[in-house]
């Protein structure tokens, strides 16, 4: 099933909380949209599922029109960050709700629910729980009762909003590996939204950044990574190191210090310097385009992370190799491997 | 050192609580309840049988519990409409509605009566276009059934309120999305979810009616075997000094509303097992 999302608008009084997203997901495609809170992810996703209406754009699933249609005749797997499990009903019951709502014309017997179930049960390794109530489970096997009573339906679109977002580090991480395999496995076009850019990155084939109701970058994980597409993407996604410096006359400044990179191809005028904590090389005193001085040290594991105070009057935040000890005091010259400016 | 033998409870003051826990509860209900059984026995199995086997004792129990409890039903249902209203939507004058809904608690029942019985009066407001269809509210059995609604309803409504404004609208929205049609929704997930509170407030509005006096008797025509409940029936003995009658009567009222509300009550942990607390 392909998705295809254009100009969308969704306003809550006067806040827009979509604004103007155009969005393609190709078939059997595992998508994230990646945010911050407020940035629209889950309002997009909502709409896509049919739980809220757009003011103005259209969506569609397979080339028809999905906004004719209500959620329940969408088809769509929802899996929420608080489960929204029923409190009532044992695990068993819960997966097989989908099955049994189903209108009698096409409803199964029971002995094939059953089976269904037993088999959904299994594909989240939970058949163990299935005469337990929700209240008795842990988070993690919660969230995965309710993507399998999201699967029961067969739907034609899996959604998940944040489903790892009410989980611990730890369970979330063994999730998310098992999500990605699980969906290797029912191949259905899925969309999941995260605010964790590692979740995104580590799970997704491809990566949706919004921000302010707006798509910032669309692309593969390592795309968003390597090669930003604005500002908002390069200090969102990764840790970023963020100068304010001044364009002009083929010279980039930092405060008043003309600082030797290249500025060829950079419109004039104030910008951003974005650079990754570890691409920035230290080395002797005037060997690089910054000069600092270090004002603290830690260490982590394979890098230590200094804080230099450069001598344009900014601080920041550096992870060096270990090959070289820094110590409080030392003058380094800084030198970034790889940095973007952006215009702004 | 015995102090400091004394086992510790996190909690203080278990002691005071309860001691005057157990106290209060027995002068304010047990020693009363006690005395009236002590008065019933007084008369002797057969005069006992007698006066409850009697017609009037056995109608006026049919009114009181019998209109009591249809009472009860019709506040379930309207009262869960209401409720449904109040919560789920936003509309002018909502908080108004929501603050008129305790008015049957605050009203003196006495004012009640008279206001229910001028209304439905044969020329009253609602009695009259009424009477031209034939039905006769006031001074009939329709009229205490129309007083114990008015007094019940605040007990469901007030009782189901916080547990539905609790109740997470996400669990009605992943039922859509698994395909549910919103009468399935209702009917599977939101009404099974209240049931407990449904139930509780089935059970005060029952035992609210059943022991409502002030606003019936107004509105009741209060005759005998047709419109006389069974607490009227029990202050016309009084004051024919058969005191034994009376309490006779009490205790039968008493063992009834005890078994009914312990078995709703019963049910209601049942109900409430299956929905364990989050």
């Amino acid at each position: 099933m392909t998705i295809e999302v254009k100009n969308l608008v969704k306003k809550f009084g006067s806040f827009k909380a979509i604004d103007g997203v155009d969005l393609k997901v190709d078939n059997g495609e595992l998508l994230a949209l990646l945010g911050p809170s407020g940035s629209g992810k889950t309002t997009l996703l909502r709409i896509i599922a049919g739980l809220d209406w757009p003011d103005s754009g259209e969506v569609s699933f397979n080339g028809e029109d999905a906004l004719a249609q209500g959620a329940r005749e969408r088809h769509v797997g929802f899996v929420f960050q608080h489960y929204a499990l029923f409190r009532h009903m044992t695990v068993f019951e819960n997966v097989a709700f989908g099955l049994r709502v189903q209108p009698r014309a096409i409803r199964k017997d029971e002995a094939t629910i059953r089976a269904r179930v037993k088999e959904l049960l299994d594909l989240v390794q939970l058949d163990w729980l299935a005469d337990r109530y929700p209240s008795q489970l842990s988070g993690g096997q919660r969230q995965r009762i309710a993507l399998a009573r999201a699967l029961a339906i067969e739907p034609r679109i899996l959604l998940l909003d944040e489903p790892f977002g009410a989980l611990d580090a730890k369970v979330r991480k063994e999730l998310r590996r098992w999500l990605r395999s699980l969906h290797h496995e029912i191949n259905v076009t899925s969309i999941f939204v995260t605010h964790d850019q590692e979740e995104a990155l580590e799970v997704a084939n491809r990566v949706v950044v919004m921000d302010k109701g707006r798509i910032e970058q669309i692309g593969s994980p390592d795309d968003v990574y390597e090669s930003p597409a604005t500002a908002f993407v390069h200090g969102f996604i990764g840790e970023s190191i963020e100068l304010p410096v001044h364009i002009a006359g083929g010279v980039i400044r930092l405060g008043d210090r003309p600082l030797r990179l290249a500025a060829d191809g950079l419109a004039p005028g104030a910008s951003k310097l974005f650079v990754r904590r570890h691409d920035m090389l230290v080395g002797p005193p005037g060997s690089g385009a910054f000069e600092g001085a270090v004002q603290h040290v830690r260490n982590f594991g394979p890098v230590q992370r200094a804080e230099v105070a450069l001598s344009g009057g900014e601080t920041i935040e550096i992870d060096a190799p270990r090959d070289r000890e820094l110590r409080v005091g030392d003058s380094v010259g800084l030198q970034p491997r790889r940095y973007r400016i952006f215009a702004g | 050192m015995s102090a400091i033998a004394a086992r510790r409870r996190t909690l203080p003051g278990f002691g005071l609580t309860m001691g005057l826990t157990l106290s209060w509860l027995s002068v304010i209900i047990l020693i009363p309840l006690a005395g009236l059984f002590l008065k019933s026995l007084e008369l002797s199995p057969e005069q006992f049988w007698n006066i409850l086997s009697s017609r009037r004792t056995l109608n006026a129990l049919r009114v009181s519990f019998g209109l009591a409890f249809a009472a009860a039903c019709v506040n379930l249902v309207m009262g869960s409409i209401i409720v449904w209203a109040l919560v789920r939507y936003r509309f002018p004058g909502r908080r108004l509605f929501d603050a008129i809904v305790d008015v049957p608690f605050a009203l003196p029942t006495a004012v009640a009566g008279v206001a229910l019985t001028a209304l439905f009066a044969e020329k009253g407001w609602l009695g009259a276009p009424l009477a031209a269809l034939g039905i006769k509210v006031a001074f009939t059995p329709v009229g205490i059934f129309v007083a114990m609604i008015f007094i019940g309803i605040p007990f469901v409504v007030r009782t189901v309120q916080p547990v539905l404004q609790d109740l997470d609208p996400e669990i009605e929205e992943a039922a859509g999305s698994l395909g549910a049609s919103r009468w399935q929704t209702i009917i599977r997930v939101i009404l099974p979810s209240l049931g407990p509170a449904l139930l509780t407030g089935l059970a005060l509005a029952f035992a609210r009616a059943v022991g409502e006096y002030g606003s019936v008797i107004f509105i009741a025509g209060n005759l005998p075997n047709v419109s006389e409940i069974a607490p009227l029936l029990i202050v016309i003995r009084l004051s024919e000094f058969r005191y034994a009658d009376a309490t006779a009567i009490a205790v039968v009222m008493l063992v009834v509303s005890f078994v009914v509300i312990f078995a709703v009550n019963r049910l209601q942990r049942w109900a409430q097992s299956r929905i364990p607390a989050r």
